[in-house]
């Protein structure tokens, strides 16, 4: 469990992060969405005790970071990859990490394991990839056994098949129970991974909701149809209170009804259908869409909530509490 | 500390500052002494009455102390540059203590390495003037304190350095800022005016290592010096504060 209350950060007259108040349960993959310099890494730096907030505090399992005895043991976090010195092996890393936090060499080579680095363990670590480093920093992670983990990125640099192993990893951890906090820019990756989200942007808390109601929240659908007959089938479906706007390509988008209502329309005016299908814009749209608006409204004076595009981050938030 | 000393015995930079430091020290040491040695019989009655065999054979340490300055800071700095202090103090959010841990840890190495390197600098330099010229000896007065002395010059001023590494973070930065104490400020304070060059000569840091070092105290420099043990006890202050405000401000500071 990770608890962010009212967490602010400034960097001069920057402010990196705004009054974010969020909670990440234990359970589940939680991820955190927002565009790079959204304050996504501030904000998991504040909960590892590594930057201090202007206001505001976090808490993981109800106490303070600097509280922890071991915190190694109670979280595990993977911050930024290949930050290790580059003459040191990954085994002496690891294992310099695990003698502050009382932990066995044993374990060391079973993290080493769990990551699939054991063959290179003794070598220099300058040596290693990028995705090699994100591996080094998730065993890194995982050294203490911790309840609750930290991802910074965790896909950077990784090859498809090292992309599923980290999903599954953080799938896997979350079914053990443990809180899993993963953030990324993109929300593709978040669909497929996470069920919870926490959105930002400037800094601020856009959405905290499920990932499923992200989806079917997402403003933009609509039925694409493909006709020869554009004319009679638009202003059918028009007479039926839907909106259809002519696409580039020469379909129609229609939104408003149903494709099963679409398909009666037209089968009772004899029009003949080449395509009719349910379209939900991409999320990653539905994400961009949202995080604009914020960037949009941070720009300026803070807006009133009511006006324009804030009333539908307004719609979202509330769902999933 | 063991989680220290395992990133200090891990990183070559460690081993080859050291195998550098051995070497120039010692290979100079041997250098001076039998220079010394063979050009003793045409030496001037002046230079033999100031003749300090157990300084001569310390020289090198004169250089051995560029090599723990560089130490120092890049036990620190290393940790800054490559990101590691952010997995560091994830591990250990209490700073002060990873600064007391790594500061004990590299204070043991250095004066270790220092006393290791002071006594074989000394031995293998009497032992080439030994037979042409004069000769030190343990027993004699003050000979024992200049090589323990010069072992502990080379521990306190790596601390210093590791202290100036904490504040400035930065490897290059922290070299160039020890570089300048340890050898501008000399240069500058000698092209002052005497009046003034004799009242800052004694606090740098590298005029306290020569006085350490020396027997026949206050010979080799025409401005006044402090008494070895007082200069031991300044460039303590020194190393301390350094520490002290380092300290301070990663407890201070956002990793």
């Amino acid at each position: 469990m990770i608890e962010a209350r009212g967490l602010t950060k400034r960097y001069g007259d920057t402010v990196a992060v705004d009054d974010l108040s969020f909670e990440v349960r234990a359970g589940q993959v939680t991820g955190f969405l927002g565009p790079n310099g959204s304050g996504k890494s501030t904000t998991m730096r504040m909960i590892m005790g590594l930057d201090k907030p202007n206001a505001g505090e976090t808490r993981v399992n109800g106490q303070n970071y600097h509280d922890l005895a071991l915190p190694l043991r109670d979280v595990g976090a993977l911050l930024e990859a290949k930050a290790i010195h580059p003459g040191r092996s990954a085994f002496n890393h690891l294992w310099a990490l695990a003698q502050t936090n009382g932990i066995s060499k044993a374990r060391v080579g079973e993290v080493l394991d769990i990551v699939g680095l054991t063959t290179v363990a003794t070598k220099r670590a300058g040596k290693f990839s990028l995705g090699m480093g994100q591996r080094l920093g998730i065993a890194g992670a995982l050294l203490g056994d911790p309840g609750v983990l930290l991802f910074d990125e965790p896909t950077n640099g990784l090859d498809p098949e090292g992309i599923r192993w980290v999903r599954n990893l953080l799938k896997d951890l979350a079914a053990e129970g443990r809180t899993v906090f993963v953030s990324s820019h993109l929300m593709s990756e978040m669909a497929l991974t996470a069920e919870h989200l926490v959105v930002i942007g400037r800094g601020r808390l856009i959405a905290e909701m499920t990932v499923s109601d992200f989806i079917a929240q997402s403003s933009r659908q609509f039925v694409r149809v493909r006709t020869p007959q554009c004319e009679v089938l638009t202003r059918e479906l028009q007479a039926t209170g839907a909106s259809v706007v002519p696409e580039e390509d020469g379909g129609l988008a229609v939104t408003g009804v149903p494709a099963a209502e679409i398909g009666a329309v037209a089968s009772a005016f004899g029009v003949v259908l080449e395509e009719l299908s349910p379209q939900a814009a991409s999320l990653e749209e539905a994400f961009m869409e949202l995080t604009h608006d914020s960037v949009e409204y941070g720009a300026s004076e803070p807006s009133r909530p009511g006006g324009g595009s804030t009333a539908d981050i307004d719609r979202l938030i509330p769902v999933g509490k | 500390m063991q989680s220290e000393w395992t990133k200090m015995r891990s990183v070559r930079s460690t081993t080859w500052s050291l195998v550098v430091m051995f070497a120039l020290s010692i290979g100079i040491g041997i250098l001076a002494t039998a220079t010394e040695a063979s050009r003793w019989s045409h030496a001037s009655l002046s230079d033999r009455l100031l003749f300090d065999p157990t300084s001569l054979s310390l020289t090198g340490l004169l250089f051995g102390q560029l090599c723990i300055g560089v130490l120092g800071v890049i036990v620190m700095s290393s940790e800054y540059g490559t990101g590691t202090i952010r997995a560091t103090l994830a591990a250990v959010p209490n700073r002060s203590m990873v600064l007391a841990a790594k500061a004990a840890v590299f204070t043991t190495l250095a004066l270790v390495v220092g006393e290791v390197i002071s006594f074989l600098s000394f031995y293998i330099g009497q032992g080439f003037l030994s037979g042409s010229a004069p000769q030190a000896t343990l027993g004699q007065p003050g000979v024992l304190r200049a090589v323990i002395g010069g072992g502990l010059y080379i521990a306190l001023l790596g601390l210093f350095a590791m202290g100036i590494a904490t504040i400035i973070r930065h490897t290059a930065g922290a070299i160039t800022a020890f570089a300048t104490v340890l050898l501008i400020l000399p240069l500058i304070s000698q092209a002052l005016p005497s009046s003034i060059n004799d009242v800052i000569a004694r606090y740098l840091p590298a005029n306290i290592g020569v006085v350490m070092m020396t027997v026949h105290a206050g010979f080799r420099s025409d401005a006044p010096m402090f008494t070895p043990w007082v200069g031991l006890a300044v460039l303590f202050g020194y190393a301390a504060a350094a520490l002290l405000i380092g300290g301070w401000l990663m407890s201070r500071r956002d990793a």
